[in-house]
């Protein structure tokens, strides 16, 4: 707001805004502003939408005004003041935030149950915790290679593809159990991670971020294309479903619920499957946790920092970032036969570039190759993006032909444009050390290195 | 042989297109370091753009000069794509220039995403497709049977290639503005320093590639006269392709890395299968990244120790 | 002719050309063991480039690039060494390396050379205490069973990391950053970065530790604080150095031998007072012919 003593200065913001309009206008003018629509004899031809238009321009202007008139002065003065001191609030936060997250998602189910009934808790669990646990852990796989490691990967979904594929064709074709095949999973993904990684881990930065892009996509294709292994485009069904050590989920006599005297409910598979990756995802996490402290995750983070110093120090980092490859492919591999037992079915759909990027936002989301950051943003990201699906009361604003799910990824594009401005090196902006002598002090994210491939 | 030909010419005429789109990756991978992965949808929604501003020209305006018709939808194609460019800079990239490598690509990726999107939601997810704006062709050769064409639409292609070309590279090699990029490209904070207006330089780089970007919509618009908001991804990532494998940061290496892959794309589809064309667009991403970093035409990037 | 047994490494015909230019010419020297050993000589005489040679950052063009461990009874092995087609040679009297055989990180692993950066090149994410457990990466891996013991938290590992941060702390003590040691190194001040870099060095617990430009931007006390440094370290460790370095109060302070080098070409080799007063030295700093420096001298007043 102006300072006191000042008047209102409404031309400023008012010039902003005016300006803000007119861009708007040009910009949306060809896409918003026409609809190009086929007609009956499936010929091209043009409409114009002028009140669609106009309201998009009148709600930028007034968006544009309203930030220059308050957000910005504040903005200002938020970078004059002087950086305070971590408050009291902050570190008690600090301190319980892990222990009351970790009950939370363990009663998560309990919790879902007592407040939506049965009915909605099978959305709730399924599509919300089951389907932000798969991210969460997908997320700290890729941390490891991104964050810790500072190697640029685009390409993680193709490690995602290998572990839900080998599962979907292993079950199918030799009758192995989920649990025999998650390993199985992991280790194959991982073999691919090495192969994958050992002739483009010397590529920098960008290049390696590419490289490992292409790859991605080539695998999608193969994938695609080698329709007798793979079945292409139609993918594979009747994928075996998990069952509660040697229980089918099923509503037969031999099933889980006859065994347990129960009734028969869809939920008690879905709850099942909440904590079987609920475990996986708290297995990734304390093998992340431990491999920092080890020298391996020092490694890593210091080839983040400077690889060349890391060589003059007698590391190999060759191996260095194919083990952390490894690793993480080994985590997307467990998290793909995850998916694929849980779905039933998979397709090439599923593993399209567009994962690949979603996972490496959550990551840079993240920031500062945190465990929680990287959590938090997964919440953030497809919890953000699942709640779309819940917006039918949106429909009574603007029509029963509006559809908030088609805005879903617009939307999603848009948050990560706008969270990246907000805040470029995520949302955690300290690092903790991996050992200290006196006490563990926090490193403020300006020190702390991208890493450069 | 004729079929060698006719793909030669087709080729040729695939990568003027990506070699178009390739000059805008190499022009601002070279003045910020940075790949746009937006750049791919750019040329998508200038496509859009061209069918729009033609339709309006040719059914409301009822102008029924092709000729005249494509230029102005050509020139309108530029100006709006490169607003939106420009836009796209101030908004997403610009706030987020100097030590940070990631945020940008996220944000790149997330106005990716954003574009493709919005080109769906607000003209529907379905192809859109024209009737044939130019028709007519030459024939070279009749042997065997077998024609080898040269239609007037590849012809008009290849003409406004060269002419931006041999324009561009005059803009970029003999004005201030190219010896300020040049400047900007190897230290921007020392062109800072000697007055160049980097801000304004950077602007006017991404409104080059959005201009170029446009004019390998409507070429696009016209060769093909389908377009799909799915559109900028494929062609996107061939494009920069076509920029590695010429050298990033090279602009003739653009051009030759565009035909290239215009010439690989089109043999392998005639002659293998025609399935696994966009893998073969990859695998030489791939191989050239792995072989050869620095393209043919760039320099290797060397680390001091 | 120098004692064999004193020599730790033989610099024998060092070419390193890049395309078409040639940074160093045949340059050959000997560091006998203990010693500090200086190579100086104007900007641009390829002194960095030799040293990233013998650090295994390059691989010479020609040359042979001889470092010793153990006892001077080993040199013997040389040629039978250099004939065969491996990196290094060990015995129970110690152990012979043809450095130009082996990639940087095998240098520092297995030669046991350290060195430092002329661009100090730290971890400035990581505190002072961390940037010296890196430097013991190699020990640690093998602690913590290649990784795979390690997170099952086995004794012997928690052992291992106490011995390493204990190393580390003597270090801190060594350099005086004790009081720093969780502090980020990118926070620290530039005369501490470059004593950090120093300690992190020394935790590989190198044969031969190379120095470039140690006291480049050091002020006098700094610079002197920093001699007293190297001499402790090569009397109570029996550390060889090597050390690039412009700053004449630290090199002729306390080299025991001095190499020069101009135009990729060595043009002196001795002991400091014999370099202070070759005459082709003082061309090559007054960038003058030989024959004038005499009447250089005369102008300049000296």
């Amino acid at each position: 707001m102006a300072a006191k003593g000042e008047r209102l200065d409404l031309l400023g913001p008012s010039a902003d805004a005016a300006r803000a309009g007119v861009i708007a206008f040009a910009l949306f003018l060809p896409l918003v502003g026409f609809l190009t629509a086929v007609n009956g004899r499936n010929e091209l031809y043009l409409t114009t939408r002028w009140p669609l238009l106009f309201s998009l321009v009148g709600a930028i202007v007034a968006v544009r005004f309203l930030w220059a008139f308050t957000v910005a002065g504040r903005l200002r003065q938020r970078r004059e003041r002087p950086v305070a001191a971590p408050s009291s609030a902050r570190t008690f936060a600090r301190r319980w935030f892990v222990p009351f997250a970790v009950g939370f998602v363990i009663a998560y189910p309990v919790i879902v149950l007592l407040t939506a009934g049965t009915g909605g808790a099978l959305k709730w669990i399924d599509n919300f915790g089951i389907q932000i646990l798969i991210y969460v852990m997908l997320g700290w796989g890729l941390n490891i290679v991104v964050g810790l490691a500072g190697l640029l990967d685009l390409g993680y979904v193709a490690f995602y593809a290998v572990g839900a594929y080998s599962y979907a064709l292993l079950a199918k074709n030799f009758g192995f159990t989920f649990w025999m095949l998650l390993p199985l999973a992991g280790i194959l993904s991982s073999f691919w991670g090495i192969l994958l990684g050992f002739p483009v881990l010397r590529l920098r930065g960008d290049y390696l971020a590419i490289v490992t892009l292409a790859f991605g996509e080539i695998i999608r294709l193969i994938i695609i294309n080698w329709v007798d292994l793979t079945n292409g485009y139609a993918g594979i069904t009747s994928i075996p479903r998990p069952s509660f050590f040697g229980l089918p989920f099923n509503a037969e006599d031999n099933g889980f619920d006859a065994f347990f005297g129960l009734e028969f409910s869809p939920l008690h598979r879905v709850i099942f499957l909440y904590y079987v990756i609920l475990a996986l995802a708290f297995v990734t996490a304390f093998v992340t946790v431990r491999l920092r402290r080890l020298p391996v995750g020092r490694a890593w983070e210091a080839l983040r920092e400077d690889e060349i110093a890391c060589r003059s120090l007698g590391i190999n980092t060759t191996n260095t970032k194919l083990t952390a490859f490894a690793m993480g492919a080994m985590f997307a591999g467990f998290a793909g036969s995850f998916f694929a037992a849980r779905q039933g079915f998979i397709s090439p759909e599923s593993f399209t570039f567009l994962e690949s990027a979603t996972i490496l936002s959550i990551v840079v989301l993240g920031g500062m190759g945190s465990q929680i950051g990287v959590a938090v943003a997964a919440i953030v990201m497809i919890g953000g993006t699942e709640i779309t699906r819940e917006l039918d009361f949106l429909k009574a604003i603007f029509g029963p032909t509006f559809d908030p799910t088609q805005y879903r990824m617009l939307l999603f594009g848009l948050g990560m444009v706008l969270i990246m401005i907000w805040r470029p090196r995520g949302l955690i902006s300290t690092r903790a050390p991996s050992v200290f002598l006196k006490e563990r002090k926090r490193i403020s994210a300006d020190l702390v290195k991208e890493g450069h491939g | 042989m004729e079929v060698f030909l006719q793909q030669l010419i087709n080729g040729i005429t695939l990568g003027s297109i990506y070699g178009l789109i390739a000059i805008g990756y190499t022009m601002v991978f070279g003045i910020i370091g940075m790949v746009n992965f937006a750049h791919g949808d750019v040329f998508m929604v200038s496509a859009f753009i061209a069918l729009i501003a033609f339709l309006l020209l040719t059914t409301w305006l009822g102008i029924s000069s092709i000729a005249l018709a494509l230029f102005i939808v050509l020139i309108v194609a530029m100006v709006f794509t490169s607003l939106v460019n420009w836009a796209i800079e101030r908004v997403a990239y610009r706030p987020l220039r100097g030590s940070f490598r990631l945020a940008p690509l996220i944000s790149a990726i997330g106005m990716s995403i954003f574009l493709s999107n919005f080109v769906q939601v607000s003209q529907g997810p379905r192809n859109k497709s024209i009737p044939p704006m130019v028709q007519g062709d030459f024939t070279l050769l009749n042997r065997n049977n077998y024609a080898v064409t040269l239609s007037i639409k590849q012809l008009v292609i290849w003409g406004i290639t060269a002419v931006l070309l041999a324009a561009f590279w005059y803009l970029v090699a003999k004005t201030n503005l190219g010896r300020a990029q040049r400047a900007c490209e190897q230290d921007q904070k020392m062109a800072a320093l000697v007055g160049v207006d980097v801000d304004r330089t950077i602007s006017i780089t991404f409104i080059i590639a959005a201009a170029l970007a446009a004019v390998a919509g409507t070429m696009y618009l016209m060769y093909y006269g389908v377009v799909s908001f799915a559109d900028g991804f494929v062609p996107g990532v061939k494009a920069f392709t076509a920029a590695v494998l010429g050298g990033i940061g090279s602009l003739p290496g653009a051009v030759v890395g565009g035909i290239l892959i215009g010439l690989i794309e089109t043999f392998w589809s005639a002659y293998f299968s025609i399935d696994y064309k966009d893998v073969a667009a990859f695998s030489v991403l791939a191989i050239t990244l792995i072989f050869l970093p620095q393209g043919l035409f760039g320099r290797p990037d060397v680390e001091k120790v | 002719m120098a004692d064999p047994e004193d020599i730790v490494l033989r610099v024998e015909h060092l070419t390193m050309r890049f395309g078409g230019l040639v940074a160093v010419d045949d340059v050959s020297f000997e560091a006998r063991t203990g010693d500090i050993t200086a190579l100086i000589g104007p900007n641009g005489a390829g002194k960095t480039t030799v040293f990233n040679c013998i650090t295994g950052f390059y691989r010479p063009s020609e040359g042979r690039l001889a470092l010793k461990h153990g006892g001077g009874a080993i040199w013997d092995a040389l040629e039978t060494l250099t004939a065969g087609g491996s990196r290094g040679l060990a015995r129970s009297d110690g152990a012979l390396y043809l450095l130009e055989r082996m990639p940087d990180y095998l240098v520092t692993q297995k030669a046991r050379v350290a060195r430092t950066f002329q661009n100090i090149r730290l971890f400035p994410g990581m505190t002072v205490l961390e940037n010296l457990m890196v430097a013991q990466h190699n020990r640690l891996m093998v602690a913590s069973g290649f990784t795979f013991l390690g997170i099952f938290g086995i004794p012997s590992f928690a052992a291992a990391e106490r011995a390493a941060i204990d190393k580390a702390g003597y270090w801190l003590e060594r350099v005086g950053l004790t009081a720093r040691a969780d502090d980020p190194a990118g926070d620290l001040p530039y005369g501490a970065q470059r004593r950090l870099e120093v300690a992190r060095a020394m935790c590989t617990d190198p044969v031969l530790l190379c120095l470039d430009e140690p006291a480049a931007g050091l002020n006098a006390h700094e610079s002197s604080e920093l001699n007293e440094l190297l001499l402790s370290i090569r009397k109570e460790h029996g550390t060889s150095i090597l050390l690039i370095e412009h700053d004449m109060s630290v090199v002729m302070g306390i080299s025991d031998r001095i190499v020069v080098l101009d135009y990729g070409v060595k043009i002196a080799d001795g002991a400091p007072e014999q370099v202070r007063n070759d005459p082709k030295v003082i061309a090559a700093y007054l960038g003058v012919h030989d024959e004038e420096v005499e009447s250089a001298e005369a102008e300049a007043g000296l």
